[in-house]
């Protein structure tokens, strides 16, 4: 006895098993979640620090802090880390529960534009920051 | 699909409680999962009685016994009755294992619950319908491949490249691993699973197997390998002690290596 075929079709389970074939990709996206990951250990401790010095001190302050280049770079990398380690894990949450193509890619483009905005709006207001304009 | 809950079709009720064995001095409580194709009823879970002085010591001993004494009717697979062939997979109280090398008093609560493997379509009681799983395996092509013309005797193996087999090749596909890992009951359509893998990678590893690169190939897909996320459910239902969850993380060290 074999599996009812979804939608009537009659392949064979092979056939629904090979599908479209391997994609060739999804190491890239393994990698690169690996090696932010490191990152983020290595910068979470100083990244931390610069934000508890910064706390309590207005604008002007914060700006100064920021002013030095090692400060900035820190929290720059900091934030590219930290979002390209979230927008891989929420893709990955995405292509494991939400099923059906519509809603997927839908979720999967939601996932990048958030992403790129939580990034782009970051880095913004850090250079801003830094360079104090 | 991500079920949260049973479809109604499939929510177990309570079943028929047979009658205690007459005479029995010592008993042994079981529970099983029973669903018929035919009568159009949910499936149930009946009650039965072994009487263990008349009867072997292993779950699925009592499950020939009540087939023998009480219920004809109770379907499962079953062959070797010692851990080799894999056909009688089942869920036993909680954790996907061999029937026939699980002991019936090693159950946490005394009661022996007894259900099918999880997550796929049951053809009748304990009997579940691996036609994707196997498909699954075929899908990896394990053979040896080779395109160097076959030796007049064997292909040689040094014992350091044959020690590399060791833990990957007593997998018997008896489908527990598989059939217990979430990222698999979700995604079992496009995620070959923890067994096909591990088999995937015990021809990777093989070193007289000349198609590495393009068995990678075909592994390399965010589907088929990276839905693992080493949840490890795998290592802990295998009943051959093999660890699948550590094949596949070799198998993905591979893929990295190939491209950094």
């Amino acid at each position: 006895m074999s599996t009812p075929a979804k939608g009537g079709s009659m392949r064979t389970p092979l056939a629904r098993v090979r599908n479209l074939g391997a994609a060739h990709s999804g190491t890239s996206d393994f990698w690169r979640q690996r090696v932010s990951a490191i990152a983020m250990i290595l910068l979470l401790i100083p990244a931390i620090l610069i934000i508890m010095i910064m706390l309590g001190r207005n604008q002007a302050g914060a700006a100064q802090i920021l002013g030095s280049p090692l400060i900035a770079i820190i929290v720059l990398l900091f934030i590219v880390a930290s979002v390209l380690h979230m927008k891989i894990g929420m893709q990955v949450v995405i292509e494991d529960y939400v099923h059906g193509e519509k809603l997927k890619l839908s979720a999967i483009i939601a996932n990048n534009f958030f992403c790129a905005s939580v990034a782009l709006a970051s880095i913004y207001a850090i250079l801003k920051l830094s360079s104090g304009v | 699909m991500v079920e949260f809950s049973l479809p109604k079709n499939s929510r177990i009720t309570e079943g028929k409680s047979w009658p205690k064995p007459a005479g029995a001095t010592e008993m042994r409580e079981f529970k099983v999962y029973r669903w018929n194709p035919d009568d159009g009823k949910n499936p149930q879970l009946d009650t039965y009685h072994v009487d263990t002085h008349d009867c072997g010591p292993m779950v699925l001993d009592g499950l020939i016994w009540i087939k023998n004494n009480i219920d004809p009717t109770l379907t499962f697979r079953r062959s070797c009755r010692e851990g080799v062939c894999g056909s009688c997979a089942m869920n036993i109280d909680g954790q996907n294992t061999l029937a026939c090398t699980m002991s019936m008093h090693d159950t946490k609560a005394g009661v022996v619950k007894v259900n099918p493997l999880p997550h796929q379509p049951v053809v009748k009681d304990l009997v579940p319908d691996l036609t994707n799983f196997y498909a699954q395996y075929a899908s990896i092509e394990p053979w040896l491949k080779t395109t160097t013309a076959t030796p007049q005797k064997e292909w040689r193996q040094s014992h350091e490249d044959r020690a590399k087999l060791d833990g990957l090749y007593e997998c018997i596909l008896c489908a527990c691993c598989s059939t217990s890992c979430p990222s698999y009951w979700w995604n079992s359509d496009r995620f070959l699973g923890p067994a096909a893998l591990l088999q995937a990678t015990r021809w990777v590893k093989d070193s007289r197997d000349e198609a590495t690169g393009e068995r990678l190939d075909n592994l390399e897909d965010p589907f088929r390998l990276y839905r693992c996320h080493t949840i490890m459910n795998c290592a802990k239902a295998c009943p051959k002690g093999l660890n699948p969850s550590q094949a596949i993380s070799e198998l993905k060290l591979k893929m990295v290596e190939r491209q950094v």
